[in-house]
């Protein structure tokens, strides 16, 4: 059974039809390398009885002939995700008893295709951090840490998606994206991860980080099994009033083709920041060359307000973010920290329950919305986002995707980025992307000198997936990656 | 732009967070990096350019003014620290 856990959704969904195996061999197939990587810290909560009694379901679907897309497929749910009856913390303190009483509309499209859910896996407190390191319930360890010998972060906030995928504990996992927070932790952990354009996904039931940026996607080894679950996550959903009233295309259809003719792939010159390490160059060189190789055509780009992105992230995410975790006041639901007066029990609740990097956006986004940095500040970042779309539009009259590194190094050892800037730096090539509100996905394309994962990123034009996983599929058929299971 | 430890007093209690007099310093120092590195938007010539929420420009739907939800008070309460005849508990505010 052992095998079961290195192939891919297609494959398992192929062997359940051929009945060689079941549903429930499945699941304890993953249920079992779950348990035997404890040490790695995936799980905030791990609901093997729940994985096993829809098992169950899934399997009396497939033998009645009326199996639905997932049936069989157990996967991993950030602990973002609103789950009924199970516990969402979005790894913070504050959160750490909330049983929701919903379900969210993505997870619940993923229990309607016949998904088996193994539990709820760990991520940056309120996905804020890209290390897993600000979790109130420890990191969750990258699985590539044995090339090193050396504890790994596997990247954030979707760390634990992109963790429990590597190590073929799970065959998917549903990460969110803000800044780049399922592209940087797929590229860490060698596995594929695509953030949907906004409003492609529904937000409801999701947690909420900084509303007009925070997207939902799927991580999974290939970029085949990213599509057939952004199938099933993507739709309209009157819940959230984002939400895109679009059709979802058959995104499966526009993998696997390799003939790249008419083409157009744009390489922006602002990427090549200084200080960027030669192998994440060549790695770039050779992704275009891979394109060139199957007829596209490669183009110089310039997107000229690129260095402001993260700057401008950094005033609107924590803006955003201190309006929609004021709701935590240890009244409604979650810790209270008991106090005779009600503004200490909100400040004192506040302070306990956030943990540092919490505190620190929460802070900065109250200084940027405070009277006199109104505009200074939050109103600046809003025309500099307008920009930085503007750049976007003009290069998309030219090119059809834009390739880029989706990381500038590889995975760091936990603990060794201490300065709140320098981490934030590991976002500097996903962040623009997510201010333009378009889809881009990383695609794990070949290691590093000592032996680590490196991706690749791909943004396309708003609601054009189809190209982003034509063009991301072909990346994965030439770079015919080692995945570790 | 220089923080100074009045100016994280006032912002911690704008957003309900305590913070102990001795971390004031060291959290007036953290906020200034930031901010300094935040600042180089400055830079940026947006005279004439419109601030931006909404990325995909689509308009926010409206619905019918009417209730769809609600009728249960026992399951939002569930998860309430303190609850009371079906109402949230808080300390007295009004003597």
């Amino acid at each position: 059974m052992s095998e079961i856990v290195s192939k891919t959704i297609l494959q398992i969904k192929e062997g359940l039809k051929k009945r060689e195996y079941s549903a429930l061999e499945v699941t304890d197939a993953f249920i079992s390398a779950s348990e035997s990587n404890k040490k790695l810290n995936f799980y905030n909560t791990f609901t093997k009885e729940k994985a096993l009694e829809m098992a169950k379901t899934s399997q009396s679907r497939i033998d009645s002939g009326e199996d639905k897309i997932l049936d069989g497929i157990p996967i991993a749910i950030k602990d973002l995700f609103c789950t009924e009856g199970t516990l969402t913390t979005a790894s913070s303190k504050i959160l750490g008893n909330f049983i929701p009483n919903y379900e969210s509309t993505v997870t619940q499209n993923l229990w309607d295709a016949g998904a088996i859910m193994l539990g709820k896996v760990g991520c940056d407190e309120f996905a804020m951090g890209s290390s897993n390191e600000t979790s109130f319930f420890g990191e969750v360890i990258n699985p590539w840490s044995k090339v090193i010998n050396k504890n790994l972060s596997p990247g954030g906030s979707s760390g634990g998606s992109a963790a429990v995928v590597s190590a073929g504990a799970a065959l998917a996992a549903t990460g969110t994206d803000t800044g780049g927070s399922i592209r940087q932790p797929a590229a860490f952990c060698g596995v594929t991860g695509i953030k949907p354009t906004y409003g492609r996904c529904s937000r409801w039931g999701i947690i909420a980080f900084a509303s007009s940026l925070d997207q939902a996607g799927p991580i999974t080894k290939t970029v085949n099994d990213s599509a057939l679950m952004l199938n099933v996550m993507s739709g309209f959903d009157p819940k959230d009033s984002t939400s895109a009233n679009k059709n979802t295309p058959d995104f499966l259809k526009a993998c696997g083709n390799f003939n790249l003719k008419n083409l157009k792939v744009g390489i922006p010159k602002e990427y090549q920041i200084s200080g960027m390490s030669s192998e994440i160059i060549n790695l770039w060189e050779t992704g275009y060359g891979w394109l060139k190789d199957r007829g596209a055509d490669i183009i110089e780009v310039s997107l000229p307000h690129t260095k402001y992105a993260l700057p401008t992230y950094y005033v609107i995410a924590p803006a955003e973010a201190s309006s929609n975790l004021a709701r935590y006041d240890g009244v409604k639901y979650g810790y209270r920290n008991s106090q005779n007066h009600l503004d200490d029990l909100y400040a004192n609740t506040r302070a306990d329950g956030f943990g540092n990097e919490v505190k620190r956006r929460i802070l900065i986004g109250t200084y940027v919305l405070s009277a006199g940095y109104y505009d200074a500040y939050y109103r600046k970042a809003q025309r500099v986002r307008n920009l930085i779309i503007q750049d976007f539009n003009k290069v998309f009259k030219d090119v059809d995707v834009i390739l880029t590194p989706t990381t500038p190094s590889a995975a760091f050892e936990v603990g060794s980025q201490q300065d709140p800037i320098s981490m934030y730096m590991n976002d500097v090539f996903t962040v623009p992307a997510s201010l333009a509100g378009l889809p881009a996905m990383s695609v794990p394309s070949g290691l590093s000198t000592n032996g680590l994962p490196l991706g690749l990123q791909i943004i396309g034009k708003q609601f054009d997936e189809e190209n982003v996983l034509k063009v991301a599929s072909n990346i994965e058929d030439q770079a015919k990656f080692p995945f570790l299971n | 732009m220089p923080i100074d430890k009045d100016t994280v007093s006032k912002v911690s209690n704008l957003a309900r967070i305590k913070i102990d007099n001795n971390q004031l310093e060291k959290i007036s120092k953290e906020l200034e990096a930031v901010m300094g590195w935040i600042d180089s938007l400055s830079e940026v010539e947006t005279s004439g350019i419109e601030p931006v929420a909404n990325v995909t420009g689509q308009k926010l739907p409206l619905r019918e003014d009417k209730v769809t939800d609600g009728g249960y008070s026992d399951k939002i309460l569930n998860n309430a620290p303190e609850k009371e005849g079906g109402f949230f508990v808080v300390p007295k505010v009004i003597e």
